[in-house]
């Protein structure tokens, strides 16, 4: 499948992205930039991990109102798959394509680890390829991923099954000790309604070679592109 | 008292943020937009029997920790409640 | 003689004292008046000023850098250009080096550290290679001096604020806690860029006519005298007074330039590039030129600056952050500009090379300074300055060396040395740098070396950062050799061979004949070190004055060391993975508690450093190098701080799950020094039992010692008088340093 990877002033993971796509699942993939407003044919829209414009006013802010964005919103509504990483993640929340905020994390700290990642609904074009309950191992690398959204959104997110994945121990439990920024409700990932576009803090794309981080990260991409045929 | 802190990259100092902000603004149009920085502002109740005497103790708030001398400005305002 | 340049209106008066407040000698001033044929104007004097500090010219080191090994099969460029280069196979070539930021970064922490990795950034990039790592060494003062904690969480936070923003794993690193440096701090950063060997650019100007073009963020007061004045006199009192405008690192900008820098390289319309690092402007544009022989005229009225009304004194001594210089071939400036537009930066042309040897600036239509290059690239003072050891030969700055007063049974010793913030997990402060990006980290912080393969290629790298202050403040020769001989031993063990080496080397003050001595036995500790590996120096720098009203820091010579895979799958890990694996411990001496972790912590009589053979130190590094080709160990551990049981724990704190390990009584002599000693080259192997023999073979002659085997209950169990629990080993080993300074969960 056809795979478009925007690269934004300041994205960083965004040959990562890449690289991950053709290099370790031999997908067809190619670079966006942010000033087209093309996607160039992609079935699937990333937005990549770094620090869009230094991050400077908050994160995702100025990024949103990239000419490829109106085409991003466009394709979107359309019904297209868009996947959010970190920093996408928090683009696709200023550009109200995802419901919620990542703010600071809680030890106010950058924080760059392995967490282990339950996987809540398993019936999304992003996650089919997982179990239900499946645990993800995979690297997470950012100094404001926690998630939060008003009490009632946060219901919401939980009856419509839109929290795909949470933080978890290694027994699968959603403690606090398990919680890398504080997330509300453990929450790492979460789906818009329609179940096409989906962010998330952890980086799958550093996950898909086993010399390098495991390969827990290939079932997001293996999930998407069995979804998109 | 109710005190009101304005902390600002000082003058003359590179301010990347404000620099990034001024860029986007006028992407979107904003043009007549110039020299923008950003800083924080920051509330704070403090005990103190007299608006000088709180004065006092703001100013030092402000040195010790809510600004960087190094690279940052100042202001305050006291005002009792 | 061209015409001398007027004195602007309002500027001070030049003269002796005007010199000496800008650091220069009678003699020094003499000289320059002599060059020039009169008296330099205040612009001029501020150009000689900052070209002749110590930080640009090395008058003081010059003379003792030139006797390193620079030579190799495999070196592409060394010192002279930004950075060294070495060939590491199917047409990649690697490009590092490493440099001080100590004293930015002890008055303003944060930025301090920020912008000296986006310095060192700039080295590599300039020369065509794509930064893909960085490390940094961190020397603190006491744990709990009052001011350590602020200065810690300001350049912890500034190298991951900038490292992360900016794009470049941070990989390994290095950090010690010591009251030599309670008064200055040392920050060191390393960083390493890949390139085709094609692309590998250069900072000598050519071509008469062509354009000089300005790239980057817009000139302001930034750190006017800053590197290279604050680097190049001792802290005072009065230092903070002295405080120029403090240099704000934009990561923002320095990735738009990597990318812009790197895209315009390929576009073959550079003739020469180098970033303004220190003395900005001036040394940037006068180096390129005295490289090409060239002269070089500047027009300061089209600088960018960022407020109204420098002076072109001012203009050209800016430190501002994140500015390269660029001599275009003729012709294709707008193609250029096209690139960087691309990138949302602006490349104005400033000026042009000229053949008549000249630098040139003018300002408002007006000559304002007109110096030989020569002058000042290649004239600068070169000093032998006297070095004579202290008398006695130690004074208090050595380690605390007394006589053991209370010693604790093993079992005591070893948790208190795994938390101890020497010796305890580093994590608290590597899990705030991104280790990953650019994927190509297979191995990160936290082992030996950093391992990171090469994409599209079989090959690989192995980093490491190392240096050794308290047995270098016992001999500053034999410490040099020590720390080299470690960094060489950590790459060897994650089964790279050491090619090529940087170094930072940090001392007091070089007017002092006892400073210039420890500095001159570093040298000659490094040199003997690196002549008997064959890992040449192509890079570094000096840095000195770190001290503070008469005292200085303890000499510290930091080395990184390069390793190169053909193989990268063949990196070996520094933890036990196999139960039933046998344990091997492989040595080139016996060790000694003298400069131990185990001496500052408990005390110790001993003082003597163990000496070392080259010989058999080579030994060991190609002996780890074959058992990594032959594929005959599952892990190396080098001994480190707090001697074998301290690296046997290490070795069982396996991220997966925790080994065990059990060792034999009476496998390793039951004394303090012989558990807990340092000093001599010890590394800790696993293996399957069957390459027992082929091992003994590989390392003969040195000493190898069957001493035990990995358990899968993971306890620690060392002869009669030690049996642990990993897991409460790995948790005092984890939580002390967050314990002792952290505010993070």
């Amino acid at each position: 499948m056809k795979w478009g990877v925007v690269r934004f002033p300041g994205s960083l993971d965004d040959g990562d992205a890449l690289w991950a796509l053709r290099d370790a699942l031999g997908q067809e993939a190619a670079s966006l930039w942010h000033k087209d407003e093309t996607l160039g044919g992609a079935e699937c829209v990333v937005l990549p991990g770094g620090f869009s414009y230094g991050d400077y006013l908050r994160c995702g802010a100025i990024a949103r109102f990239s000419p490829i964005m109106k085409s991003v919103a466009r394709f979107a509504a359309d019904g297209g798959l868009v996947l959010g990483i970190c920093n996408g993640f928090q683009i696709l929340c200023e550009a109200h394509l995802l419901p919620g905020a990542l703010t600071r994390n809680r030890s106010l700290a950058f924080v760059c680890d392995f967490v282990n990642l339950r996987v809540e609904n398993a019936a999304t074009p992003f996650t089919r390829a997982a179990r239900p309950g499946e645990l993800l191992r995979l690297p997470i690398k950012h100094g404001e991923g926690r998630y939060v959204a008003p009490e009632d959104e946060l219901r919401q997110l939980e009856e419509r099954g839109q929290i795909l994945l949470r933080y978890v121990d290694e027994s699968g439990a959603a403690t606090d000790a398990a919680n890398p920024n504080g997330a509300m409700r453990s929450i790492a990932g979460v789906a818009n309604e329609r179940f096409n576009v989906f962010g998330l803090m952890p980086h799958p794309e550093h996950a898909v070679e086993a010399a390098l981080g495991g390969v827990a990260g290939r079932k997001i991409f293996e999930s998407i592109a069995g979804a998109a045929r | 008292m109710r005190a009101k802190v304005y902390v600002t990259p000082r003058k003359g100092i590179l301010d990347p943020q404000g620099r990034a902000v001024e860029g986007a603004l006028k992407s979107l149009g904003f043009g007549a937009v110039g020299n923008v920085r950003v800083g924080r502002f920051i509330t704070l109740e403090i005990d103190a029997p007299s608006r000088a005497e709180a004065e006092i103790a703001v100013r030092q708030i402000c040195e010790r920790l809510l600004a960087n001398p190094n690279i940052e400005d100042f202001t305050f305002e006291v005002a009792a409640e | 003689m061209s015409q001398a340049p007027a004195a602007l209106p309002g500027e001070p008066r030049v003269d002796l004292a005007a010199a000496r407040s800008h650091g220069l000698t009678a003699a020094e001033f003499a000289a320059i008046e002599r060059l020039m044929g009169r008296t330099p104007t205040f612009t001029e004097l501020g150009v000689f000023s900052v070209m002749w500090s110590e930080h640009c010219s090395y008058k003081s080191s010059r003379k003792h850098l030139q006797t390193l090994p620079r030579e190799g099969p495999n070196v592409i460029g060394g010192p002279g250009e930004n950075a060294g280069a070495i060939d590491v196979g199917d047409g990649w070539v690697a490009v590092f080096k490493i440099e001080s930021h100590n004293h930015p970064s002890y008055v303003e922490p944060y930025q301090g550290a920020a912008t000296g990795v986006g310095g060192i950034l700039r080295d590599i990039f300039t020369m065509g290679a794509r930064p893909i790592a960085s490390m940094d060494s961190l020397k603190f003062g006491a744990i709990d001096h009052p001011r350590t904690r602020y200065l810690v969480n300001g350049v912890v936070g500034g190298i991951g604020g900038y490292g992360n923003c900016v794009g470049v794993p941070t990989v390994a690193g290095e950090l010690m806690f010591d009251p030599g440096y309670n008064g200055n701090i040392l920050v060191n950063a390393f960083a390493l860029g890949l390139a085709r060997r094609e692309d590998l650019q250069s900072a000598r100007a050519r071509g008469v006519g062509n354009p000089v073009l300005y790239v980057g963020s817009a000139t302001g007061r930034d750190g006017i005298h800053g590197a290279s004045l604050l680097a190049s006199a001792e802290f005072d009192a009065g230092s903070e007074a002295k405080r120029p405008t403090v240099q704000v690192g934009d990561p923002f900008t320095e990735k738009l330039l990597i990318e812009a820098c790197l895209e315009a390289i390929k576009t073959g319309a550079i003739a020469a590039i180098q970033d303004m690092g220190a003395a900005g402007l001036t040394s940037s544009s006068s180096e390129m030129a005295g490289r090409g022989g060239l002269g070089v005229e500047l027009d300061l009225d089209r600088v960018p600056l960022r407020e109204a009304n420098l002076s072109p004194y001012e203009i050209l001594l800016s430190e501002s952050q994140e500015r390269m210089l660029i001599v275009a071939e003729h012709g294709r400036e707008a193609e250029l500009a096209a690139v960087f537009e691309r990138w949302d930066l602006h490349a104005v042309v400033i000026g042009r090379i000229t053949g008549d040897g000249r630098w040139r600036a003018r300002f408002k239509g007006q000559v304002v300074a007109d110096i030989p290059v020569a002058a000042i690239s290649d004239d600068a003072p070169l000093y032998d300055r006297p070095a004579a050891p202290p008398a006695p030969l130690r004074d208090s700055s050595s380690p605390r060396l007394t006589t053991a007063i209370s010693r604790p049974d093993p079992a005591a010793a070893l948790r208190a040395l795994l938390a101890s913030p020497n010796v305890a997990s580093r994590r608290w402060v590597f899990r705030q740098y991104d280790s990953l990006v650019l994927s190509n980290t297979v191995a990160g912080p936290g082992g030996d070396a950093a391992v990171l393969r090469i994409k599209g290629s079989r090959r690989g790298l192995a980093l490491k950062v190392d240096s050794n202050p308290r047995a270098c403040a016992i001999d500053p020769y034999l410490g040099a050799v020590a720390t080299v001989c470690e960094a060489a031993r950590n790459v060897a063990c994650a089964g790279a061979r050491p090619a090529a080496i940087t170094n930072c080397l940090n001392y007091g003050n070089p007017e002092r004949p006892e400073i210039m001595w420890q500095f001159v036995r570093g040298v000659a500790g490094l040199r003997a070190a690196a002549r008997a590996f064959a890992t040449p120096v192509i890079s570094g720098n000096v840095s000195f004055y770190n001290e503070t009203e008469g005292r200085a820091i303890p000499p510290t010579p930091t080395i990184a060391i390069v390793g190169t895979f053909a193989d990268v799958s063949l990196n070996v890990k520094h933890y036990f993975s196999f139960p039933g694996d046998a344990i091997v411990l492989v040595r080139t001496a016996a060790p000694s508690l003298a400069a131990s972790e185990y001496a500052d912590l408990f005390g110790a009589a001993d003082d003597a450093l163990t000496p070392i053979d080259l010989g058999r130190e080579r030994r060991l590094l190609d002996g780890l190098v074959e058992c990594a080709q032959r594929r005959l160990i599952r892990s190396a551990h080098d001994v480190s701080e707090g001697g074998i049981a301290v690296a046997l724990a290490e070795a069982c704190f396996n991220p997966a799950a925790p080994a065990g390990a059990e060792i034999v009584p009476d496998a390793i002599d039951a004394s303090v020094a012989a558990w807990f000693g340092e000093g001599a080259s010890s590394v800790i192997l696993s293996l399957p039992a069957e390459n027992l023999k082929a091992i003994h073979e590989i390392f003969a002659p040195l000493e190898v010692r069957s001493i035990g085997r990995v358990t899968a209950a993971p306890r620690l169990k060392i002869g009669r008088q030690i049996d642990e629990e990993v897991a409460a080993l790995m948790r005092l080993y984890e939580d002390a340093l967050p314990g002792r300074l952290g505010r993070h969960d």
